[in-house]
């Protein structure tokens, strides 16, 4: 099918969806691209290198009546217009905030398929435009926060004097907060982070960063791996760690969005008692962000020298590494979409991932989508102590038979053992003995065998049980010669064992050594 | 002084010796000292046994001389060029066979002593003697044919799927019933005749249950098969000890029979399975189609090449290779010490994560790293490695599924549930070198070739590797 990439348009046009790279990878997976001039420019990518790719260049109107356009920024009157009756759009919708352009889209007959609204999934991750953009927006806002600080973010202690660690604090340990701890940390900074899901601590900490811990804000496992909305007093709890972590930060990136919308963190009163020169970052600019002081898109002193950077384009400011992000995620939802690889898109609305992307459909809006539930979190511990004291106490029972039965079965054992030494003849009676504790000493010595050891040592009592030669050869001399003929070849395949197994024994030692100094 | 009482304390000597070569594989820089007290009780032994067969042969003794230097030239020329010429990776298939050798030459001496000494009622009636012979025979047989399969499956010979005969439990129970039987008959048989024809179908059944032990048993579960056979050899050899009065038969079987006892414990424990569950067999055809539905989670993996691994383990500070039966199968532990050592020269710390049943015999990986120079103190058992993983940049997973897989702690629903397995997911970036995406031996799926942070390497882990190390 023919697939066209418009010149982006929009908040960022730096921002491109199909890049030359991925333009090839439409072009294998059977498809024709077409691309307006020009596609490229906001991320550098020449006209020329998409030529290369396969792409075709045509003008606007055809770009946008292709089959499937993909593009970023949702198409504006002028665009919808140009969109073919039955074709795919593949695009940034905010299907939550734009519900008439929802409407005009099913007016229409567009299915639309809205880049933002991948359910949040394990399988869906490559699918997953915000958590590619967030990822490189987590890691601007600290380069942007570096900037505004004045001050290194790592610890120095010099001739000249020592200078603290930046101390930064990051709300919200989603793909941006967390790309937000680790570009902190490995700046040298003294990273706090704090997020209102329990599973987010583990994350937060393996990144190098401290876990804020407020019991009471922490909330019910999410289903769907995105926050939910908190309660009153979860939210109390929430803001009283905020302002006693704020208080203490040179750097607040704050990235709390509950389903779009921006829930405040940094109140007024917070940002007074900032020390003046420290810099909040508010990555939820865009949803309105999470500080009072946010203005979305601009940069913001208060009257206390606190600086407030409310950017909405931190993603689009790293436009060459974004856009090649993007490219794979719409090769990758193209590739869902295409699962013949013959050029042919098929919507396969009983997959969880594409009903979920799928806001309008056959003239119809189809958002929102069922609900998927899947959240990496463990299930909530078992409510209620009693039963498992009772397994416990079952457990301890079960032992205590399992160990009662042990001895009676040992007792036994040892008794029937008794009695049939005690019926041997005097002389095997010594071989017993023998043959009891050389299986003791066998046990004991085998225990300290080094497990790397393991294959050798099979190797080596394979060759020590060739000993059964010693026995056939005393037959040799027998006087029968069917005795004989036994003996000699039991002897001949038990001195292959000792002669094989020794040497295969020494070569394998030999190749164990160590490190040289 | 006799020769006989020579003898006897050359033998004393050579078991203190064999006990003594085994404690010194407790670790690696004894070990070749403990190969070589071995071979000394071996060669003490050796000549004892001579002098002794020459003192009491019972016809000239130039021809019985003439008979075991035949014996020792086969032994040494058939022996040395097997060990010279095997490779590591086939290691599993020259124990197997060997240890059917072990019990072939139990099972004829035990008929040798019994048609020297036929201990029937005229010569006294020896109870002891025949129940003697006859377990050995029994022992013997069993692992001759265990071994025969075990070897046959581990080369490639037979289909290394478990055999499920039905009531295949009953069946080996009424080999070991029709066994006692047979005993019964056997101790009561007057003389030679008739009391060879019970020991003779006895072997028969013993061969046929041996045939069937192993048969039943898959594939992956080799290593803990290995050393039960290992354990069953040095019990013929201790039984054989007992037919002919021989303490050194029996120090020496019990020894060996200990040693594998403890290997099978050890391989079980490291794959939570209770012993007999693997003995009796039949495991990864039942469990592959019910009981995997906890772990059905199908997802998209991520792809991979060798140019952007390369990338990844240029950036990394540390690495841990996690080595499974595939590398085995590839041959790919060469250039994986290549890939190590280029890495290790460029300040990347890199170490190896061996799993207990990793390959298909204990310590199986050892030997292949060994093999290709890796020197052994940076490769570490599961338990040292697992606490080192969390703060690991790369794990390449070579070859290895299920000793890797996290649905042995996070699904109580999974046939390995419980089984201990090198955490692998916990590093920050996880590799998988695999064929394809097909089921380990449990027959489970692997969750973690759909985590985030992994990514699939697919093809074959040598050629891979290469094209890796090139990349460097």
């Amino acid at each position: 099918m023919r697939i066209g990439a418009p010149r982006p348009a929009g908040a960022d046009p730096r921002l491109v969806a199909v890049t030359p790279d991925a333009a090839r990878r439409l072009v294998a997976l059977g498809h024709d691209v077409v691309v307006e001039p020009g596609v490229g420019d906001g991320a550098r990518l020449p006209a020329h290198d998409y030529v290369a790719a396969g792409a075709r260049v045509a003008d606007r109107v055809d770009v946008w009546a292709a089959d499937v356009v993909v593009a970023l920024h949702p198409p504006g009157p002028a665009e919808l217009d140009l969109l073919r009756p039955g074709a795919t759009l593949v695009a940034q919708l905010a299907p939550a905030a734009s519900p008439d352009l929802l409407d005009a889209l099913a007016a229409r007959g567009v299915t639309a398929l809205a880049l933002d609204a991948v359910p949040r999934i394990s399988r869906a991750q490559a699918l997953d435009v915000l958590s590619a953009l967030s990822n490189v927006a987590g890691y601007r806002a600290v380069v942007e926060a570096a900037e505004e600080f004045g001050g290194m973010f790592t610890g120095q202690v010099t001739a000249a004097g020592s200078t603290p660690p930046a101390r930064v604090f990051v709300i919200g340990a989603g793909v941006a907060g967390l790309a937000a701890i680790g570009t902190a940390v490995s700046l040298g900074a003294e990273v706090h982070a704090f997020d209102v899901r329990p599973e987010a601590a583990e994350q937060i900490e393996s990144l190098g960063a401290r876990v804020v811990r407020a019991d009471d804000a922490v909330q019910q496992v999410s289903a769907d791996g995105y926050a939910s909305a908190q309660s009153a007093d979860q939210e109390a709890a929430a803001l009283r760690a905020y302002a006693e972590q704020s208080a203490q930060a040179d750097v607040v990136v704050t990235t709390a969005l509950v389903r779009g919308t921006a829930p405040t963190t940094i109140t007024g009163a917070m940002l007074d008692v900032m020390r003046p020169g420290s810099v909040v970052v508010d990555l939820a600019a865009p949803g309105g962000g999470n500080c009072e002081a946010t203005v979305p898109g601009e940069r913001v002193v208060t009257d206390r020298g606190v600086v407030v950077l409310g950017y909405t384009d931190l993603a689009a400011r790293l436009p060459q590494h974004s856009s090649r992000l993007l490219g794979t995620v719409v090769v990758n939802v193209l590739t869902l979409l295409t699962p013949a690889k013959d050029g042919r898109v098929v919507l396969d609305l009983d997959d969880p991932v594409v009903r979920g992307m799928t806001v309008t459909h056959e003239g119809a809006v189809t958002w929102p989508p069922p609900p998927v539930a899947v959240s990496a979190a463990p299930p909530p511990p078992a409510p209620e102590p009693a039963p498992a004291a009772a397994t416990a106490a079952d457990a301890e029972a079960g032992r205590r038979r399992r160990a009662t039965r042990r001895t009676v079965l040992g007792a036994l054992g040892a008794v029937v053992a008794g009695l049939l030494i005690a019926a041997s003849p005097p002389d095997a009676v010594g071989h017993y003995t023998v043959f009891a504790l050389a299986v003791v000493v066998g046990f004991y010595v085998i225990s300290n065998v080094t497990h790397a050891l393991h294959t050798p040592l099979m190797a080596q009592t394979n060759a020590i049980s060739g000993i059964i030669m010693v026995g056939a050869l005393l037959q040799i001399g027998d006087s029968s010669p069917l005795v004989t003929t036994l003996a000699v070849v039991a002897a001949a395949l038990a001195s292959v064992n000792v002669f094989g197994g020794f040497l295969v024994t020494r070569r394998m030692l030999g190749m164990f050594r160590r490190e040289a100094p | 002084m006799t020769v006989t009482s020579l003898a006897q304390a050359a033998y004393v000597i050579a078991g203190l010796l064999f006990v003594l070569s085994l404690a010194g594989l407790s670790a690696q820089e004894s070990a070749r000292r403990g190969t070589v007290l071995g071979m000394l009780g071996m060669g003490l032994a050796i000549v004892a046994t001579v002098a002794l067969a020459l003192d009491r042969s019972q016809r000239p003794w130039p021809v019985t001389a003439g008979l075991i230097l035949l014996v020792l030239v086969v032994g040494a020329a058939v022996g040395s060029w097997r060990a010279r010429r095997v490779e590591m990776t086939q290691m599993p298939e020259l124990i197997a066979l060997l240890h059917s050798f072990v019990g072939l030459s139990a099972v004829l001496v035990g008929y040798g002593s019994f048609l020297a000494a036929p201990g029937g009622a005229a010569d006294g009636g020896d109870t002891v003697h025949r129940v003697e012979v006859f377990l050995g025979v029994l022992i013997g047989a069993v692992t001759f044919t265990g071994s025969v399969v075990a070897f046959g499956k581990l080369s490639g010979r037979l289909p290394s799927a478990p055999l499920t005969l039905p009531g295949r439990h009953t069946l080996n129970l009424l080999a070991l019933v029709a066994s006692a039987g047979l005993l019964a008959w056997f101790v009561a048989a007057d003389d030679v005749g008739t009391a060879i024809l019970p020991l003779l179908l006895m072997t028969l059944g013993a061969l046929a249950l041996g045939w069937h032990l192993v048969a039943a048993i898959g594939g992956g579960d080799m290593p803990v098969v290995v050393s039960m056979l290992n354990s069953y050899s040095g019990w013929a050899a201790a039984a054989a000890g007992f037919t002919l009065g021989n303490d050194l038969l029996i120090i020496t079987g019990a020894l060996v029979g200990a040693s594998g006892a403890i290997l099978s414990y050890l391989m079980c424990k490291a794959m939570n399975r209770s012993f007999w569950s693997v003995v009796l067999g039949g495991f990864g055809a039942g469990t592959t189609g019910g009981s995997g539905g906890g772990t059905q989670e199908a997802g998209e993996v991520r792809e991979t090449s060798p140019d952007e691994v390369a990338a990844l383990l240029t950036a990394a500070r540390s690495v841990v290779v996690v080595p499974g039966y595939g590398m085995a199968v590839a041959k790919a532990q060469h250039p994986v010490a290549d890939l190590a050592e280029r890495l290790r020269a460029r300040g990347v710390t890199v170490r190896f994560g061996v799993h207990p049943v990793a390959g298909r015999l204990p310590g199986h990986m050892n030997v292949l790293l060994a093999e290709a120079r890796v020197p052994y103190d940076v490769v570490l058992e599961m338990d040292e490695v697992n606490p080192d993983l969390p703060g690991t940049d790369v794990v390449l997973v070579i070859g290895a599924n299920d000793t890797v897989n996290p649905a042995a702690q996070d699904d109580p629903s999974s046939p390995i549930a419980g089984m201990p397995v090198i955490e692998a997911w916990k590093a920050r970036d996880v590799v998988v070198f695999k064929r394809s995406l097909a089921t380990g031996y449990a027959g489970v799926q692997n969750p973690l070739f759909f985590r985030e942070n992994t990514r699939m390497l697919f093809g074959d882990a040598k050629e891979q590797v290469d094209k890796i190390v090139q990349a460097l």
